[in-house]
């Protein structure tokens, strides 16, 4: 046989599966069925008549919902394809979503979220027959007030930014409690936390003050000064920022708070990088979250379900979201107390928060132990400085801020100097990359980085993993300087080309569902 | 069927070549210097991109190589309206353009540098759309697309329907004299008007940004929310400081300092001394923006507010407004101002809390 | 004491300490303490955090988990008939297989060349519901039928420049002060009563308490208490004469046998999907939609995501993406970004399109049917017992009911802990959160109920009762 050459690590006759799927209202054939409905028993039907007679004429449905009619196999083929047309962590090198934390998933966890003992729980049973997941959330709870150095977690909110929300809402709530609501109106954060850092506190009515980073991608400290008043409500910031840059002085800044009065809640959205190396009560903070589908490995679900995790410290547990859950040596239970607070925040979701997400962290954590945690940390960041230094001796790649310290858990690279050669942008890039079974995101808007690409390997890919990563990005980069026409009209290789966007912001051509978009079609010759 | 100008200005481009910095006035010493034209290649560049819809536009333009030649190169249905052998002075491409204006043109294709920008606006104002092919030395004003073949490919999705929002952009300029003595004096003359193009990478973790437009309102509701009573507000040259104006419904003049008090019009478009006179003894605040990608407070582009009104108004009653947007173009740059007294400028120096929108500000350095 | 790490560990490839070393050399570093050299001594820790010693191999932590669980009694093996908010309905198989799909469960923020399947998927469930509630739009999810109406209500806001919105006093008490946390601080939420006899809106306090302040009425249907309510019709009307925008709340699993609001008035629709294919997860099943007419000054509002179709440069190529990229318009200027949107529950509106595909139009007929049947059997029933009232109010029925136990001289409390000894949970305790019903409890009966469950309490309740 002759000798297959396989000369580079980058897949070059990666192809995307493309099913050129339909659009799951053409599958309609009339009369199919997917599934049946249980009927009511003949003896119920006997006493009960037809059931629907009894509403009102005027509150009948008098035509069917125009849903397709389908057989079972079809639906499950058609979702099974749609499904493979999308490159999850599971079938990727997943390092291109920096600030997501996207890293391996275990199955096991998985399995047990699919055990009946969670699945078939209704939120409102009696305590007494719900103490295994009871026990679940509580023990997490305490495992995160350890990871932290907080006292207390809830796990009521849905996502990072609803636990921001849940920060601001005790931050105004504190206040409140003191007196002081109406005079404490700003809260600081930096350009470089995640916008909800700023968007949230915003929904509270806070005024933001935004610190911009000095030369070295830190927050400005002077900047900080001048901003810190007796108006400051509050400081919500993330540590790492987005840049991966590590703000050495935090300490100093949360003193300068705390001496101002005002609260500091740290967005441990990027926590990954630092599990057992420091906590958030060591550097000063009265608050802290973090988000279970990032750092402790419960999937992303393409966007949820799941937990944003917040912790306080003891004097602030009166004004989180109830119940808490407790135990009293004998029993778990859900804890009402801290609602006859006058100043209680309320609710932030119903019930108590993604059960079978805190049950996947659970076991994560159980998995891990301490010394697992501190080796994701570990690695995480040796993986993140590894490639950090790989791309850095590539020409047309650069990193802002201060050069020859380790960044955290990511890093925000700049292709500017490859656009300016070549005309190709970050976003060319970001197609092409799909070319290669890859991908990546650039950042949030505004660019303050430009021609941005956000890279967070966490702890999950292997050296090898990130060699090819690295070879892929060369690889195109060479192309780029070659034959970028190959990048600008990019992907070749993906389930679709490229999208004509132009459609989804005119309001008499986009297509929201297929109901309109059959409205609006038509043939332009 | 679209009537499009053309204008090429032939000697755009041709100082830098041979190191001069920009050709308004010195175009006989560039050729001299054996200084090539290059606008005629870059605008071939940018028309080619209309190739197929030759059937659909009608070029309307001057003659020989100022647009007449590259367009029947790409045998585009040509109307030459404006006749001219001698070079293409400023004088030149104003009257062409006037003259296009007069055909009833849809839109205006032009190649040059920032002069033929300011040259353009002279002529044109924001009556008809504009697209600038980058050709000259000087490349500060957003008009200019970011290479010829974008420059043609914004202009036709513009002719074919596909863009049909608008937005307004600065026309700037450095003085040349100056540059070439090594100072870089930047001016805003005015706004043109360009097709909007989505300025973003879609961005499929985040929410859909605000547009610059809006972010203006935002920053404006901001400042007219917070106005006091009996206080003269110094308004600034901009579009952002515009934003204001228009929140209050007041006129204004977009390259002039206007001056309101408890939300109603006092003076618009006042010189220094007339300023001076107004403001003394009153309690008054000043409401500037900086200009976009050079981050200049003042001293550039609003010298009416001269340093003995900044003296007189103090920093503490300085309001900045712009967007956020316009701070990352900054690229992590300081404001900049410039006032020419180095007393004021001391005084400037600092962090300053800049609004950049609705209940949003930043700390922000300045530096001389 | 050092801290230590754990080497070799299977979900951390580079915990191989040979490999560590090659890559610490790579990047000129001696020892992995040197990565974190950024981080002050002051605030490190010097000592491994004290959590439990890890559970190392994959099976053992299986056993200690399920150990846990085990100590659960679930709605499986017991009867259950709470409902109020979270609903046992029956999943169909293929809304797990299709959510436990590795592709779709560890996707997130791709673009739709690498995500198209996400893209597609949730493009469909946008429409597929939208069909379902007859309207054009529908957001990708919320976090749950709360924050869609605190959601929908803000939009209302903004979209009238008011600050004032009606709820119902029937509805769930959680669901209000989710409602109220998130319209706080500038909007207010006002109660409107209902009818001591039906439960229905009370048109009278409504007509008292509507105004040109009014951005919105909001009212659910069915109701928090389970019946029909009636009057949407009249509620939207009264809403529109004031220049006020109608707003309800709507169980989606109602909507093959009940007219959508749409088609009574409603401007903006919002509801949960949890009924449609997704398992009660104790409450972790949430997930809100918010759909409304195609009209631009509605989808300017949103702050969700709302993917769109679109052309690709491949004729007969379907693509996607994000519909509306600036949403710049009315009054929204004055609170960008407030409802910052991050990470929600987009895996439940794919499983809730799975399952409207699943049931087409007769599948969400006959639910529709058989739950209502059954309910009215379980009212029927519980009437039967001396001392009970099936349903304290005279309303229809959907799928929930009041039972009235006032008459039986026992609290809720007592009768449910009577009915746990039978294997049985009974329905809410509704004697705190609406004291003016007295001793009620707010049951529920859905498709998964046979009648010999239904009979099944019955008797249990008899015998609890003594009667």
């Amino acid at each position: 046989m002759k000798k297959i050459n396989r000369d580079s690590r980058v897949r070059k006759n990666f192809h995307q599966a493309k099913w050129d799927e339909p659009i799951i209202f053409e599958l309609s054939q009339k009369g199919e069925r997917g599934i049946l409905v249980p009927k009511a028993e003949e003896d119920v039907v006997g006493v009960v008549g037809d059931g629907v007679s009894g509403i009102p004429d005027h509150l009948k449905r008098k035509e069917h919902p125009n849903l397709p009619e389908i057989s079972q196999p079809r639906v499950l083929r058609h979702y099974m394809r749609l499904s493979q047309e999308t490159l999850g962590a599971d079938v990727n090198i997943e390092i291109g979503q920096g600030t997501c934390t996207v890293k391996y998933s275990p199955k096991i966890n998985e399995m047990l979220a699919k055990l009946t003992d969670i699945t078939e729980l209704h939120p409102l049973q009696d305590e007494s027959t719900v103490q295994g997941i009871l026990e679940i959330m509580y023990k997490t709870g305490v495992f995160m007030n350890e990871i932290s150095g907080m006292d207390r977690f809830s796990f009521q909110s849905g996502g990072g930014s609803q636990a921001v929300m849940a920060m601001a809402s005790v931050m105004r709530a504190y206040h409140a409690d003191k007196g002081e609501s109406r005079t404490r109106d700003e809260v600081i954060t930096t350009i470089y936390s995640h916008p909800s850092d700023a968007a949230a506190p915003a929904v509270m009515g806070y005024r933001i003050i935004y610190i911009h980073p000095d030369e070295d991608g830190y927050p400005d400290f002077e900047a900080f000064k001048a901003a810190v008043s007796e108006r400051t409500a509050g400081f919500i910031v993330a540590n790492p920022e987005d840049t991966g840059v590590y703000n050495p002085r935090v300490k100093e800044f949360t003193d300068l708070i705390h001496s101002h009065g005002g609260l500091c809640g740290y967005d441990q959205a990027n926590a990954n990088g630092l599990f057992g190396v420091t906590r958030a009560r060591e550097a000063g903070f009265d608050m802290c979250f973090f988000n279970l589908h990032k750092s402790f490995s419960t999937p992303h679900g393409c966007g949820g379900p799941a937990v944003g995790a917040m912790g306080v410290t003891k004097e602030l547990e009166k004004y989180l979201p109830a119940p808490l859950i407790d135990y009293d040596g004998d029993k778990y239970y859900l804890n009402y107390d801290i609602c006859r607070d006058p100043f209680n925040i309320g609710k932030v979701r119903m019930f108590y928060g993604v059960a079978p997400v805190v049950l996947k962290a659970y076991a994560w954590i159980m998995a891990l132990g301490a010394e697992g945690l501190y080796e994701v940390a570990k690695v995480a960041v040796l993986n993140n400085n590894y490639l950090f230094r790989k791309l850095m001796e590539v020409d047309c790649i650069d990193a802002p801020y201060i050069k020859g310290k380790q960044r955290v858990e990511q890093v925000r690279y700049t292709l500017q100097k490859l656009a300016e050669d070549t005309g190709i942008t970050t976003g060319d890039v970001q197609r092409r990359m799909m070319d290669f079974g890859m991908h990546y995101w650039t950042s949030h808007h505004p660019y303050y980085i430009p021609e941005p690409m956000t890279l967070e390997p966490t702890e999950a890919p292997s050296k090898e993993d990130l060699d090819e990563y690295i070879e892929t990005l060369k690889y195109i980069i060479k192309e780029a300087y070659e034959s970028p026409e190959i990048i600008k009209t990019a992907p070749h290789r993906s389930v679709c080309h490229q999208v004509d966007e132009r459609t989804l912001d005119e309001p008499d051509e986009w297509a929201i569902s297929w109901r309109s978009y059959l409205k609006k079609a038509k043939d332009k010759g | 069927m679209k009537r499009v100008g053309f204008i090429v200005n032939p000697i755009a481009g041709m100082g830098g070549s041979v190191g001069l910095k920009g050709t308004d006035g010195v175009y006989q010493k560039a050729v001299a210097l054996g200084a090539k034209p290059r606008s005629s290649h870059r605008s071939m560049e940018a028309i080619s991109v209309l190739s197929d819809l030759k059937e659909d536009i009608e070029i309307i333009t001057c003659s020989h190589e100022m647009g007449e030649d590259e367009a029947k190169y790409f045998g585009f249905s040509t109307i030459v309206v404006w006749h001219n052998d001698s070079m293409c002075s400023s004088e030149d491409t104003i009257a062409a353009a006037k003259t296009m204006m007069q055909e009833d043109v849809d839109f205006i294709l032009f190649a040059g540098g920032d002069g033929t920008a300011r040259d353009i606006y002279n002529a044109v104002g924001m009556k008809v759309p504009v697209i600038g092919i980058p050709a000259g030395v000087k490349i500060h004003s957003p008009v200019y697309a970011k290479n010829p073949t974008k420059a043609g490919e914004l202009a036709r999705l513009y002719l074919t329907g596909n863009i049909k929002r608008l937005q307004e952009v600065e026309v700037l300029d450095i003085d040349e004299n100056a540059y070439r003595a090594g100072h870089v004096n930047t001016k805003l003359y005015g706004y043109l008007k360009i097709p909007y193009e989505r300025n973003y990478v879609q961005n499929r973790k985040a929410p859909t940004p605000f547009s610059e437009t809006a972010s203006q309102v935002s920053a404006a509701l901001d400042v007219m929310d917070n106005m006091q009573e009996d206080v003269l507000y110094v308004v600034g040259p901009g579009t952002t400081t515009r934003a204001v104006m228009e929140q209050l419904g007041l006129p204004y003049t977009l390259l002039g300092v206007d001056i309101i008090l408890n939300k109603q019009m006092v003076a618009l478009d006042v010189a220094e001394k007339q300023l001076l006179g107004l403001i003394k003894g009153k309690k008054c605040k000043l409401i500037v923006t900086p200009i976009g990608g050079q981050g200049y407070l003042l001293g550039r582009g609003n010298q009416q507010i001269s340093p003995a009104v900044i003296k007189q108004i103090g920093k503490e009653n300085i309001i900045v407004i712009t967007t956020k947007h316009k701070i990352s173009e900054l690229r992590g740059n300081p404001f900049l101002v410039d006032t020419g007294d180095s007393e004021a400028d001391e005084m400037l120096k600092g962090y300053i809390k800049a609004i950049v929108g609705y209940k949003e500000q930043i700390i922000y350095p300045i530096r001389t | 004491m050092a801290i230590k790490g754990f080497k070799n560990h299977p979900y951390i490839p580079n915990s191989v300490p040979e490999v560590q070393k090659e890559m610490l050399k790579a990047i000129g570093l001696n020892n992995l303490e040197e990565l974190h050299e950024e981080v002050p001594e002051a605030i490190k820790l010097k000592d491994n955090m004290k959590l439990p010693e890890a559970i190392p191999s994959e099976y053992e932590l299986r056993r200690h988990v399920e150990e846990i669980l085990k100590k659960n009694i679930n709605c499986k093996d017991n009867l259950n008939f709470l409902g109020a908010g979270c609903w046992q309905h029956y999943v169909p198989a293929i809304c797990d297989e299709i959510n436990s799909r590795g592709e779709f469960l560890t996707a997130y923020g791709g673009e739709p060349y690498n995500d198209f399947g996400r893209f597609q998927a949730l493009f469909e469930y946008e429409s597929l519901v939208g069909e379902l509630v007859d309207m054009d739009v529908v957001n990708v999810p919320t976090m749950d039928w709360g924050q869609a109406a605190a959601t929908s209500i803000r939009m209302a806001s903004r979209i009238t420049g008011r600050k004032e919105a009606l709820v119902p006093k029937s509805m769930d008490k959680d669901r209000f002060l989710i409602m109220k946390n998130y319209c706080a601080p500038d909007i207010q939420l006002i109660q409107v009563d209902y009818e001591k006899e039906t439960g229905q809106l009370n048109l009278e306090d409504l007509k008292g308490k509507i105004s040109e302040k009014t951005a919105a009425a909001y009212f659910e249907n069915p109701s928090f208490l389970g019946f029909i309510e009636e009057n949407g019709r009249q509620i939207s009307d009264l809403a529109h004469r004031f220049s006020a925008l109608s707003v309800v709340g709507v169980d989606p699993i109602t909507l093959g046998v009940l007219k959508p609001p749409s088609q009574y008035g409603a401007d903006i629709i919002c509801g949960d999907l949890q009924p449609l294919g997704i398992h009660m997860n104790y409450g972790g099943g949430q997930s809100g939609f918010i759909a409304t007419r195609d009209e631009e000054k509605y989808v300017m509002e949103f702050p969700s995501r709302i993917f769109g179709m679109a052309p690709t440069g491949v004729e007969g190529e379907y693509g996607f993406g994000d519909v509306a990229f600036d949403r710049t318009s009315f009054g929204h200027h004055r609170e960008h970004g407030k409802e910052y949107v991050g990470t929600q529950t987009a895996l439940w509106g794919i499983t809730a399109g799975v399952y409207l595909a699943l049931m087409g139009p007769k599948g969400m007929e006959e639910i529709g049917q058989t739950i209502m049947q059954k309910s009215q059997y379980a009212v029927m029933r519980l009437n039967q017992i001396a001392g009970v009232e099936g349903s304290f109010f005279n309303s229809v029925n959907f799928k929930e009911f009041v039972v009235d136990f006032n008459k039986t001289g026992k609290t809720v409390k007592e009768i449910n802990k009577k009915l746990l000894q039978k294997n049985i949970f009974g329905g809410k305790d509704l004697s705190s959160n609406f004291p003016e019903l007295g001793q009620c409890a707010l049951y529920c009966v859905t498709e998964i109920h046979l009648k010999t469950d239904i009979d099944r309490l019955a008797a249990a309740l008899e015998e609890v009762l003594n009667v």
